[in-house]
């Protein structure tokens, strides 16, 4: 079993997973072991999008709910399994908007209830939301209604990074909504791209890009770890592949073909010969 | 056009579905304004360091002026709708429902049609408007569609119909917009100068070609330079 295989045996059936959106470090060798491992009924949250990782569960049937302010390819359109799933009622859909899920994180960040947000009062979101409430702002004279987001507390979080070392320490440089995540979630599991021996907190210039692993439940090394998707200044976004995924997962067939070839099958595409 | 719209603004944020918005803002610094584009989906060079929260915080602070937002459907109250339409499902309401209420909006549709300006959204992501009690800064400025421009009118609640770009014609407007607006002494939006679609072709064609790589090569017939391998 290779470390990523390992890696995700920690999750559990069931478990409320907050993952990055695909311009985030999103972890896709972890998410097709996933795939591989067949979990079932996971929730995801998406902080605050999802991309081609939730549509990749979905479409294999690992997934019972989608809490995100949206699930889309980006330029490559819109997520064919989820807008196929969610058309015909097989996951259940919660509706968010971005601040709305980083507050909610921040709120268990700092260990409170939840936390107020301008904004969104008059939107539909809020009637699939028992846990957003509208209240009275305690410290204005007059009239000022104001949200409020609960805390949400995510069972795992799992992600990708640049680095790993030999104090159990991530880098993931200015990519702070993985910090944002790693600080709520009970448990967070990391791919890396490369292993550093030694501590990275020594380092003055690394130091504002790590979570400490006081916040780090495991990690495994994942060369490429986030293809089809990018690590800055490592590797872009695969885009020729991003579209032949669009495409080819309009049916489920086409879909399946795509499991078979690059989940079941060890094939990535853009990997240098 | 949309250049013109936000000439006055500082500080515009530009996402990741609107390469025609974020085409119309390069132009404006082409032509010299010491205007700050931030376009959030950035491949090299983004200029948040507190991850993707650090927009919101921002706007809901009000240190930004203009931002785009689209919809599978909008209506006549300037309500906007990216959840669901006729059975289909829509990727979501992304920031929508915090950035209408902070920052000055310019809505962007290119397809001008009954499916898209409805009479009533049948999902709200986000209000055109909000009763007097609600804090709100921001809202609707104007609606940008491939055959119009309308006013947002504000103490009315209601689109005004200002200009129909070139070979189109306010009846065909008023025959493929579902909902009712005001149309008085409506003009032909004026093309853009010579000097302008140079500039669109040439530095500005260049700017998006990373970040748009879809669109670029659509439009401009250009390959990414996205090359981040040494």
């Amino acid at each position: 079993m290779s470390g990523v295989d390992a890696l995700v045996e920690h999750l559990a059936d069931g478990a409320l997973l907050a993952l990055p959106p695909d311009y985030s470090l999103p972890a896709m060798d972890a998410v097709r072991a996933l795939i591989r491992r067949k979990v079932r009924n996971l929730k995801l949250l998406g902080v605050p999008v999802l991309g081609l990782s939730a549509d990749l569960l979905i479409g294999a049937g690992c997934v019972a709910e989608v809490h995100s302010s949206a699930v889309s390819l980006g330029e490559a359109g819109l997520a064919p399994r989820f807008s196929d799933a969610a058309e015909r009622g097989e996951i259940k859909v919660v509706d968010y908007t971005c601040p709305a899920v980083h507050t909610a994180l921040q709120a268990t960040e700092k260990g409170v209830p939840f936390m107020p947000l301008r904004g969104v009062i008059g939107s539909d979101l809020a009637h699939d939301h028992a846990d957003w409430q509208i209240a009275q702002n305690p410290f204005a004279a007059g009239k000022d209604p104001i949200l409020l987001v609960s805390a949400i507390v995510p069972d795992v979080a799992l992600f990708h990074a640049r680095w790993g070392d030999g104090a159990g320490n991530v880098w993931v440089g200015r990519r702070r909504e993985l910090a944002t995540i790693a600080h709520a979630a009970r448990n967070t599991y990391v791919t890396v791209e490369e292993l550093r021996p030694g501590d990275m907190l020594e380092d003055e210039l690394l130091a504002p890009g790590i979570i400490s692993s006081t916040y780090i439940s495991g990690i495994a090394r994942a060369e490429r770890g986030a293809w089809p998707l990018g690590v800055a200044d490592v590797y872009a976004i695969d885009d020729a592949h991003l579209a032949a995924y669009a495409a080819a997962a309009k049916t489920r067939e086409g879909f399946q073909r795509y499991l078979d070839e690059f989940v079941w099958g060890t094939k990535k595409s853009s990997l240098p010969a | 056009m949309i250049a013109r719209l936000i000439g006055d603004a500082n500080h515009v944020a530009v996402g990741a579905a609107s390469p025609i918005p974020a085409a119309a803002c390069e132009l404006l610094r082409a032509k010299g304004l010491p205007i700050r584009v931030t376009r959030l989906h950035k491949r090299k060079g983004n200029p948040f360091t507190e991850g993707s929260r650090e927009l919101f915080d921002l706007a809901g602070q009000g240190r930004i002026d203009y931002f785009f937002l689209g919809g599978a459907q909008l209506d006549g109250e300037a309500n906007i709708n990216l959840v669901h339409a006729e059975g289909r499902r829509f990727p979501g309401s992304f920031g929508s429902a915090f950035m209408y209420f902070t920052c000055r909006t310019i809505l962007f549709r290119e397809e001008h049609s009954r499916r898209v300006l409805v009479p009533k959204v049948e999902f709200i992501s986000a209000p055109g408007w909000s009763p007097p009690e609600v804090e709100r800064r921001g809202g609707p400025v104007a609606l940008v569609t491939g055959k119009a421009l309308f006013a947002w009118q504000k103490e009315q609640r209601r689109f005004r119909l200002e200009s129909v770009h070139p070979r189109h014609s306010v009846e065909e407007v008023r025959d493929s917009t579902g909902f009712d607006f005001d149309a008085e002494r409506v003009g032909e939006t004026p093309p853009p100068t010579a000097e302008e679609l140079a500039l669109l072709r040439s530095t500005v064609a260049r700017q998006l070609a990373d970040d748009y790589p879809e669109f670029a090569r659509r439009v401009w017939g250009m390959e990414s330079g996205t090359k981040l391998m040494p």
